[in-house]
């Protein structure tokens, strides 16, 4: 079974399911699976075969959403860019993937234009909303086919689970995003596994305000589509109080969310949880909750129940916390999923037994979510994906480490490179220093991530100047703001005359704060 | 005296969209690059301001013009564009001069 029969399933079973509500419109099942169909058919028509990479650059919308079963109904590869994303990095993942088809929203334009100029993989930009004269910018783009003509079916292809569903760009400590490659067969594992633990049932309506470029945005439509379950799609989570309002009239179920949005939350005044009765789900991933944080949504909402989980997108998903055991161990992230094997292991790569006192190592995850490696990186690859010599499976190596209880249960300890969590996005240090030496009068930067309420880890950045250059923070600032995600963009730049060194010469980050 | 206060109102409203223009500008724009911001495009649309970016700009806000926001008063209608930043803050200091008079 592929992926995209998730949709088609529940579109034959449950037609007039409501799919989708968006800023007050709603799409049942059989709508999302006809526009879906259209559009696939378009795309073909354009010439996109089984394999091509289809990318998008859109904010949450409907779009977004039919694009991405579109996508898969004609075989082709989904890769969501995060609509954060400047041109450079655009340009780089576009010709990293070889992308064939660019399908993105107007006000991006200016970026898109700019990552066009670099790239030749892109034979098609469809363009989503109203946008003066675009075709002068770059004659590959042209409006996207309206999703309400009455064009054929797509052509059939010729599947199997095997084949690639999706690449998702993450950040690596060498600087480099990495396309996490994965199959039709990894996908509906991880969405079976995650529903099925979840409970997610065709009554709920689920609130998802995270960005569907984001794996577990992306995920909602996906499990919902698998149980047949409403998605209220918000925008953004910038606008709190507008967010509550729709959950509440949209008698909303389940809210997941990440640190971040629960930080902004707890940030208003008064929250009046009585207007969602109906919520009985709330769960958090990227990264772990403080236990304030834990306390404080458990008072606000005591009808729902709070998931704590871990995962990574290279298998989407690793533990989860029952919610009966929140009050025993509330920072533990769980323990594994249905249909998976986790297991830590010591710097020789030994599987390491479980003991009564626990262990402490590098955790391990086996199971049919386990991606196919990174998109052209044997390299990458190769560091992550390991034969398991007892079952002859690929395994992943997560480079998380872990330390488990008397009872199995895991806690996150560290990572085993330098990547920084903000907003729970992951921050490559490599990828913001080499942005900020890229600014004329940068001699050499570092950056980390120091703790942040708000945003759980904030980045740093330590930077020397090349002689008689004058900056000031603002102007690092703004050549930050122009060249990537703004998750991205040190929150503090501290001038320093030198940095520390290694004996080596590298620079040495142990010592700064 | 009515149209004075007019006059005045309409100055801080024209003043108030500058310096929120600035601050917005050094705060989250990407300088020469980016198109020119209009006073009613809206932040969010627009990808200048993002999630926490609003909590910044609140907090700007607060501390620039001496009022408290409300819970309530975060929503795009006061803050997803210049006009609706100078016409609420506008709203803001009218009441909160009203308050300092009565009192």
């Amino acid at each position: 079974m592929l992926l995209h029969h998730l949709l088609e399933r529940t579109a034959a079973g449950s037609p007039n399911q409501e799919a989708l509500v968006f800023e007050g419109q709603r799409w049942s099942y059989a709508d999302i699976n006809l526009q879906a169909d259209r559009l696939a058919a378009a795309l073909q028509q354009r010439g996109v075969q089984k394999g091509d990479r289809v990318a998008t650059f859109l904010d949450n919308s409907l779009e977004a959403v039919v694009n991405l079963w579109a996508t898969l109904k004609c075989g082709a590869v989904f890769m969501p860019i995060n609509p954060l994303t400047k041109r450079d990095k655009m340009a780089y993942l576009l010709n990293d993937a070889r992308a064939s088809v660019l399908i993105a929203h107007a006000v991006l334009l200016p970026e898109i234009a700019a990552a066009l100029a670099q790239n030749t993989s892109v034979h098609t930009v469809w363009v989503v909303g109203r946008a003066p004269d675009f075709q002068a910018e770059d004659a590959r783009l042209s409006p996207l086919p309206s999703l309400h003509t009455d064009t054929a079916s797509p052509q059939a292809v010729q599947l199997i689970d095997q084949d690639l569903a999706a690449i998702i760009y993450t950040s690596g400590s060498t600087g480099e995003p990495k396309g996490v490659m994965l199959s039709h067969l990894n996908m509906r594992s991880a969405a079976r596994s995650v529903s099925a633990y979840l409970q997610l049932l065709p009554t709920d309506r689920i609130a998802c305000a995270l960005p569907l470029a984001f794996d577990y945005g992306l995920y909602q439509v996906l499990m919902a589509a698998r149980v047949g379950a409403t998605v209220v799609l918000e925008r953004s989570f910038a606008f709190p109080v507008k967010v509550l309002e729709v959950m509440s009239r949209e008698r909303v179920t389940v809210f997941p969310g990440v640190p971040t949005m629960f930080a902004l939350l707890m940030n208003l005044k008064f929250i009046d949880a009585t207007r969602l009765p109906q919520l009985r789900l709330i769960t958090n991933t990227a990264a772990a909750l403080s236990e304030r944080h834990i306390q404080q949504l458990r008072a606000l909402f005591p009808q729902a129940v709070l998931y704590s989980m871990y995962g990574l997108t290279e298998c989407k998903r690793v533990t989860y916390l029952p919610p009966d055991q929140l009050d025993i161990r509330p920072t533990s992230v769980g323990r594994g999923m249905p249909n998976e094997e986790v297991w830590l292991i010591d710097e020789a790569g030994q599987r390491l037994p479980l003991l009564p006192e626990g262990a402490a190592g590098e955790l391990v995850v086996r199971g049919s979510h386990v991606m196919r490696g990174y998109w052209e990186k044997p390299a990458a690859t190769a560091e992550r994906l390991h034969r398991d010599p007892l079952t002859g499976d690929t395994v992943l190596h997560s480079g998380d480490f872990f330390r488990t209880d008397a009872e199995g249960f895991l806690y996150f300890v560290a990572r085993k490179d330098d990547i920084i969590k903000s907003r729970g996005e992951k921050v490559s240090p490599r990828e913001v220093e080499d942005v900020l030496c890229a600014l004329d009068g940068v001699l050499e930067a570092a950056v980390i991530g120091v703790p942040d309420a708000l945003l759980g880890e904030a980045v740093k950045a330590f930077v020397t100047l090349r002689d008689g250059a004058v900056l000031n923070e603002r102007e690092v600032l703004r050549h930050c703001l122009s060249r990537m995600e703004s998750f991205m963009v040190p929150k503090t730049v501290i001038f320093v005359d030198e940095l520390p060194k290694t004996d080596t010469g590298k620079i040495k980050k142990t010592g700064l704060r | 005296m009515q149209a004075t206060q007019h006059v005045n109102s309409q100055l801080a409203s024209q003043q108030s969209k500058l310096h929120v223009r600035a601050y917005i500008t050094d705060n989250f724009m990407m300088g020469s690059q980016s198109k020119r911001l209009l006073d009613t495009d809206s932040f969010l649309e627009n990808h200048v301001v993002d999630s926490t970016g609003f909590l910044e700009l609140v907090t700007f806000l607060e501390e620039r013009y001496g009022f408290a926001v409300q819970d309530d008063e975060m929503v795009p209608e006061n803050l997803d564009s210049l006009n609706n930043i100078a016409a609420y803050v506008e709203r803001k200091l009218e009441a909160h001069q009203a308050t300092s008079l009565s009192a």
